[in-house]
């Protein structure tokens, strides 16, 4: 771990940071695209280095959980290549945008970098923590483990936090994103060379949530997406972090469409924004929880690509975007068996 | 004379240009009628349905939102409504799921030559809608005239 890291942030390991090091120093790679050190101990935030020096801010610990696929569309369109840091979950973005012509293959070199795991500030606060000063245990220590023993350094067991009213201590399963809890698995689906460990973290049922919805009665529905939604502020964070919304000009940002660029002034356009947002994302989405982790306003969003998700599986056949480059989307292939629009009454 | 608070269901139906709007046509032509609370919007295809459209006319005040096109494997661009299909199955199971009565959107297939079947599809939509009252779950409150 590097010493004097600014926050308290907890660097990085030491393994991932040299061979990043290596790369930039060889001119394999121009610039590197990674996280740095927030204002806070628990928010780095994507950054590009272009200089060695510049890597002393370098940060990957167990905050990290920003996905980088996004920041490629604009960084293949930069001279020579990019070193991106994806976790398991993020090459699934990357393949996605693969499929769609948006990121360049050539201009990227990927480091699979091993996860088990991210953290979620806003979980430890809801756990009652308050006034956070600094928080240890979210460091990553890759240590060489002998085969057949368990997998050591992928984030400690326990985090310490430092409040204004003093020392608390939390598990640290405890305060992973809710994208963790229904973790897609460690594998990385698209890479150059993979550095570290990771650990499938999933203990939930993915369509559990919205399982619950769907038993709802139609009163039952309503209520709880209109309080849900009347939250939103239409900051349009869900929509520029998105990996899949990657579109030139959103159709949000025409002024020939009501709702662009301002609150929603009814229960008609809280819905309405977030039905095309995810209408558009429809078969698309790869369930990487973006949405949900950075809505300032905590809007459980993923739960309306989940839905969709579990539609296309469920009539379509079971599809899971960005597992490869290649497959035919659900929403841009037909069967000539297909079920009518009429299904969804009948399903009840 | 209708009384004066009767409802008069606003219904906008999507019919394609090839099938469902000459099916339109030839009921006309034939003399069958239909409640003239629908209002009929000509598109080129089913698949040329976004369906931003089908909300806006929500949004504007529709009680009921139906699209017509040709029948699977009769389209005149050979697969737009298999797509259109797709697309509005997945639309609406997610207004079923935010609870809005699903009843309210419906899709049919009518081709050129079921001037009967688009008066007696019309007349049913019309029905049901009127069962199902006013809209009030997806109308965009300042549309309303008051």
């Amino acid at each position: 771990m590097q010493e004097g890291m600014k926050n308290g942030c907890a660097g990085a390991p030491a393994v991932l940071l040299e061979r990043i090091s290596t790369l930039l120093a060889e001119g394999t790679v121009a610039r590197v695209l990674g996280w740095k050190a927030g204002d806070m101990a628990y928010n780095p935030e994507p950054a590009y280095f272009e200089t060695q020096e510049a890597l002393k801010d370098f940060v990957y610990d167990g905050f990290c959980g920003a996905n980088l696929s996004k920041y490629m569309i604009e960084a293949s369109k930069l001279e020579g290549k990019t070193l991106v840091c994806l976790k398991p979950c993020d090459t699934y973005s990357f393949n996605q945008l693969l499929k769609e012509h948006r990121v360049d293959r050539e201009k990227a070199y990927i480091i699979g970098v091993g996860c088990g795991g991210k953290l979620d500030v806003e979980q430890i606060r809801r756990k009652g923590i308050k006034g956070i000063q600094s928080i240890d245990g979210a460091q990553l220590v890759w240590e060489e483990s002998d085969p057949g023993t368990e997998l050591k350094g992928i984030g400690d067991d326990v985090l310490t936090i430092r409040t204004i009213y003093g020392e608390k201590t939390l598990p640290y399963g405890e305060a992973l994103l809710e994208r963790c809890h229904v973790c897609k698995g460690k594998e990385h689906r698209v890479y150059d060379e993979l550095i570290g460990q990771s650990r499938d973290t999933k203990d939930a049922d993915r369509f559990a949530q919205v399982e619950r919805i769907e038993a709802m009665s139609p009163e039952e529905k309503f209520a709880f997406f209109q309080q849900e939604l009347s939250k939103c502020i239409r900051c349009n964070a869900c929509r520029n972090v998105c990996p899949a919304c990657s579109c030139r000009k959103c159709v949000f940002d025409s002024n020939k469409f009501d709702s662009s660029q301002k609150a929603n002034a009814d229960s008609f356009e809280e819905k309405m924004f977030h039905i095309i947002r995810a209408f558009h994302v429809a078969g698309r989405c790869t369930d990487c929880g973006e949405c949900s982790r950075v809505c300032p306003q905590g809007i459980p969003l993923h739960l309306f690509n989940r839905k969709f998700i579990k539609d296309i599986n469920e009539l379509y056949g079971t599809y899971q975007a960005g597992e490869n480059a290649e497959d035919k989307m659900p929403l841009t292939s037909f069967d000539f068996g297909d079920a009518e629009p009429g299904i969804v009454g009948e399903r009840g | 004379m209708p009384m004066k608070d009767e409802f008069k269901p606003k219904i906008v139906a999507f019919c394609c240009n090839w099938c469902s709007y000459a099916g339109a046509d030839l009921a006309g032509s034939s003399r069958l009628t239909y409640p003239a609370d629908v209002k009929i919007i000509r598109v080129p295809c089913s698949c040329r349905v976004n369906p931003m459209f089908i909300l806006r006319a929500f949004e504007k005040g529709a009680d009921g939102v139906i699209l017509c096109g040709c029948h699977p494997g009769d389209c005149h661009y050979s697969t737009g409504n298999y797509y259109a299909r797709r697309r509005m199955t997945l639309l609406f199971s997610m207004l079923d799921y935010l609870g809005v009565e699903n009843g309210r959107t419906r899709v049919e297939w009518v081709s050129a030559a079921e001037g009967v079947k688009f008066s007696q599809t019309m007349n049913e939509f019309v029905e049901k809608i009127h069962s199902l009252g006013k809209n009030v779950r997806l109308e965009d409150l300042r549309c309303r005239k008051e």
